[in-house]
């Protein structure tokens, strides 16, 4: 139990995805400019991770990896060349999948997390979840804690950025670093502040 | 129309900088910066990518249907990743643990996708070709300039070559530790983004 909860911290706040690997860099940077979306968007992605880290480990270690195919007879195949055209193709049919679902039985849900899903196909954090998934050779109940830390490292994230954004709206910086410069500026001096929990 | 092929190549430099000025394709502009060498691999790969598939796409885009076209271009995208991350571990073994997931991410990297779809899609398939290297060079021109900067006052190296001696080696340099840290290339960025902002101040934001 504790190795589970190992996990989860570390993705959540050391290894968190946004701040120290920088993934999902352009959805983290444009949707935090209210705590309202950023919460959705944060919610979106955490769902979708918790959802495909566990769906591409099973076909990682069922379908892709040398030997693999033991189960079905053919023991002496290996597909991982083809992990990352599969992984990118399972995350964009669960992404439909998820937004139809929703729509059908949680409207509610749907309004507030529907527009970001379509979006969240070709986010970093997702893909990146994955690979990171497959590089450090998770297993199964490994690989559900490492989607729920890293979807909801990316949540924390996202929703500490655009409460420091909301606030910058009444600030006066330099024009040329208006906007997007003083978001960068912020994210790293929340980076910073994460680092400390890395114990630099 | 010399002039026109000219202006797509160059113009993503600085005037439409992907990264600066479009907020596109930052993950791994800073996740692979604290080093020349692998940020100058990584220019390589996405140049490459974001050529070839908007070359790929915009030779079939009137055979592609309009509904699926995502799914298309990403798997345009992938295969070519596929072919590059293949190359990577045949030839380059080592820089490709370097750069470990990085490569991978260049499918969902929004440079590639969004001239895919922004402008492959819509033009023919020269122009997109030289449009998809031109954003590449403007990727690249930031990935150097941060990794310039990281390494060498980081590790006082460039591309692996010692430049200032470092005081562990009985030089004078004491290196900066912060700039190999991931946190200092959000720093670096936002201070090129000041910089391109305030030569050319049409990219400022309204406030």
């Amino acid at each position: 139990m504790a190795h589970y909860f190992d996990i989860i911290f570390r993705s959540l706040f050391i290894e968190n995805l946004p701040l120290s690997f920088f993934l999902g860099m352009c959805t983290f940077l444009a949707i935090s400019k209210k705590v309202k979306s950023a919460v959705g968007l944060g919610a979106a992605v955490l769902v979708l991770m918790l959802i495909t880290v566990p769906i591409n480990n099973l076909l990682l270690n069922k379908v892709l990896k040398a030997g693999a195919l033991a189960w079905a007879g053919q023991p002496n195949i290996d597909l991982t060349f083809l992990g990352l055209l599969t992984y990118i193709g399972i995350i964009a049919a669960i992404v439909q999948i998820l937004e139809m679902v929703l729509d059908r039985f949680i409207p509610a849900l749907y309004n507030t997390l529907g527009i970001f899903l379509p979006l969240l196909t070709v986010n970093c954090a997702i893909l990146g979840g994955t690979l990171f998934m497959v590089e450090r050779d998770l297993a199964f109940g490994e690989s559900v804690a490492y989607g729920f830390g890293a979807g909801g490292g990316f949540f924390l994230a996202v929703v500490l950025l655009a409460g420091i954004r909301e606030k910058l709206e009444y600030a006066d910086p330099p024009a040329g670093l208006r906007g997007l410069g003083v978001t960068f500026i912020s994210a790293g001096l929340i980076a910073l502040a994460f680092m400390g929990l890395a114990g630099f | 129309m010399a002039d026109r092929k000219r202006d797509l190549l160059l113009r993503s430099i600085i005037e439409r900088n992907p990264i600066a000025l479009l907020v596109l394709g930052i993950c791994s502009a800073l996740a692979v910066t604290s080093q020349m060498t692998t940020a100058f691999v990584m220019f390589i790969c996405v140049t490459l990518v974001v050529a070839f598939s908007s070359l790929t796409i915009s030779i079939v885009r009137y055979q592609i249907p309009n509904t699926v076209r995502i799914g298309i271009q990403i798997t345009v995208i992938a295969t070519l990743v596929i072919l590059v991350d293949q190359f990577l571990k045949a030839f380059y073994f080592d820089l490709s643990k370097q750069l470990s997931i990085y490569v991978g991410l260049i499918i969902t990297n929004c440079i590639v996708m969004g001239r895919a779809e922004g402008f492959a899609m819509s033009n023919p398939p020269v122009n997109s070709f030289l449009d998809g290297i031109g954003n590449g060079l403007g990727y690249g021109f930031v990935l150097m300039f941060v990794a310039f900067i990281r390494e060498l006052f980081g590790s006082g190296t460039l591309f692996g070559i010692e430049i200032f001696q470092l005081t562990t080696n009985g030089g004078w340099y004491e290196r900066n530790g912060f700039l190999l840290l991931p946190v200092s290339a959000f720093f670096l960025i936002s201070l090129l983004i000041w910089f391109l902002r305030t030569i050319d101040p049409v990219q400022q934001e309204k406030a």
